[in-house]
């Protein structure tokens, strides 16, 4: 759904269409996304147009890839001391890899 | 006043070790070892890392940068010698709350060496971002375009 929204502007029905899901269950969906600020929508007569906010989308995925930087810098290190201090081992007759 | 929020996310990030699961294990549960990898040379002012490895204790180490002061700390709830870490975590950006995550160490022997699964669920709060992070990925980018020339 967020996916879709990302290409653009859509109806609660236009959201629903590629979806196995009940019109009724998309729109609690629409409303979960509009509770955490990921989606705004606006009713215009019969029909509610859902739009993604960029701004919260942005640090949704900033975040990630931060902390996914972060951890994966501290594994390479990891990977560096594991190589370099062989003496830190309960398991000495370890063969090369 | 701020403006609240959370957005949710995970990830996971696979390496593989020339090391046994025992030696991977032991880098996470002696404060020296795990101080050497865990905590970023580049942090600037980094207090001295706490560890206290046991189902119910936990870590807590602060970096002090000059936008604001990072706090990290941590609590074990589920120790599996050899094989698993569960942990949850938080960061504060001076005192305000950054996140809170449930990290998941999974280690399985793989050939001679082990296999490291590592698995992060976050509640991001209140978009506080750590300004640092974008300085790093820039130099990390930096660091290997150099590599590369």
């Amino acid at each position: 759904m967020v996916e879709r929204l990302s290409l653009g502007p859509a109806s609660v029905s236009e959201l629903a269409k590629p979806l196995t899901m009940s019109l009724a269950a998309v729109v609690q969906h629409v409303q979960v996304l509009e509770a955490c600020g990921l989606v705004r929508t606006q009713k215009v007569g019969r029909t509610r147009t859902c739009n993604i906010n960029p701004a919260v989308l942005g640090s949704a995925e900033q975040w990630i890839t931060n902390r996914r930087t972060e951890w994966e810098r501290r594994l390479d290190r990891l990977g560096d001391f594991l190589a370099e201090d062989p003496a830190n081992t309960d398991t000495p007759q370890e063969g090369t890899p | 006043m701020t403006e609240r929020s959370v957005t949710h996310g995970t990830f996971t990030i696979d390496r593989s070790y020339p090391a046994t699961p025992v030696r991977v294990f032991a880098a996470f549960t002696d404060a020296n070892a795990k101080a050497r990898w865990f905590c970023d040379p580049d942090d600037p002012q980094t207090d001295g890392y706490e560890l206290d490895f046991r189902v119910g204790g936990g870590e807590r180490f602060v970096s002090k940068h000059e936008s604001a002061t990072y706090r990290y700390e941590s609590r074990y709830c589920d120790i599996v010698p050899d094989q698993r870490i569960v942990l949850t975590y938080e960061m504060y950006a001076d005192d305000a709350r950054m996140s809170v995550s449930v990290a998941t160490v999974e280690i399985t022997p793989d050939g001679a060496g082990a296999h490291l699964t590592y698995t992060e669920q976050g509640a991001f709060l209140d978009g506080i971002d750590k300004s640092e992070y974008r300085e790093h990925g820039t130099r990390e980018l930096l660091d290997k375009l150099g590599e590369t020339l």
